[in-house]
């Protein structure tokens, strides 16, 4: 899993957003910004958030995992964002709820079906109240990439 | 008992379908049991309502369907996980 990008670049932190999609054209724009996807990246992901929503509640703090076709993307990528206040995200198979999320793990991945380990070892760190609340509190880009990298097992 | 067909269904199929895939294998081998899994985008599920035994979903389904539909959010937040097990559990034993 060494060719997937997971830098200080692709991690912001204290990101002001009143909605949802302010969130996402931020965090997508900086993908573009750094050359991993290309420009349809972003109306692709703000539109495929709208038609199936990627909120999740968990025991810490909610998360959301937006994500979208393969063709917008040109290097496979984690991107975090820390949100200074929470945005309210619709849960994910659920058209009626909402949930208040303050992580954001933007995939852009480049094929499908095909990065299971690592998915489920990110869905593992959703399931692991003390490590969420640890980043969402943590400033230091390089400190929340090395916690990541290693929980993610990528070298 | 006849081999189940299972399609397992994300908004991209790409990233919570492939989770909820390796949960559903692990489930059908702890208890042998054979299954056919289809990974696709919930868009597609309407060419598979012929040959398709049960739909397990982290995605809105609006329609109805002919066969059993499992939301698997659980897989995602490990919240409610077990519930999830044994519903699927049951479909693929029924």
């Amino acid at each position: 899993m060494s060719d997937c990008v997971l830098d200080e670049s692709v991690i912001l932190t204290d990101i002001e957003a009143k909605t949802k999609e302010q969130a996402l054209e931020t965090v997508a724009q900086n993908l573009v910004d750094q050359n991993l996807v290309k420009k349809s990246f972003i109306p692709a992901i703000i539109q495929r958030e709208a038609e199936y929503p990627t909120g999740l509640p968990t025991n810490g703090v909610s998360v959301a995992i937006p994500h979208t076709d393969v063709k917008h993307v040109k290097t496979k990528t984690i991107s975090l964002a820390i949100l200074k206040h929470p945005v309210d995200f619709f849960i994910m198979g659920d058209g009626n709820n909402t949930t208040p999320v303050q992580l954001i793990f933007m995939l852009a991945m480049n094929e499908p079906n095909s990065q299971l380990s690592l998915l489920q070892k990110l869905m593992q760190i959703f399931q692991d109240e003390k490590t969420l609340t640890y980043i969402v509190n943590q400033k230091n880009k390089t400190d929340i990439k090395n916690l990541l990298k290693k929980k993610l097992g990528i070298t | 008992m006849a081999k189940k067909t299972v399609l397992v269904a994300c908004g991209a199929g790409i990233a919570t379908s492939t989770v909820v895939n390796g949960a559903i294998e692990e489930i059908a081998r702890k208890n042998n049991i054979d299954v056919n899994l289809i990974q696709i985008k919930i868009a597609e599920v309407e060419s598979y309502l012929d040959t398709a035994d049960l739909l397990v979903t982290t995605a809105m389904t609006k329609k109805e369907y002919p066969f059993p539909v499992i939301n698997a959010r659980s897989f995602l937040t490990g919240i409610g996980t077990e519930e999830t097990r044994k519903q699927i559990l049951d479909e693929l034993e029924k």
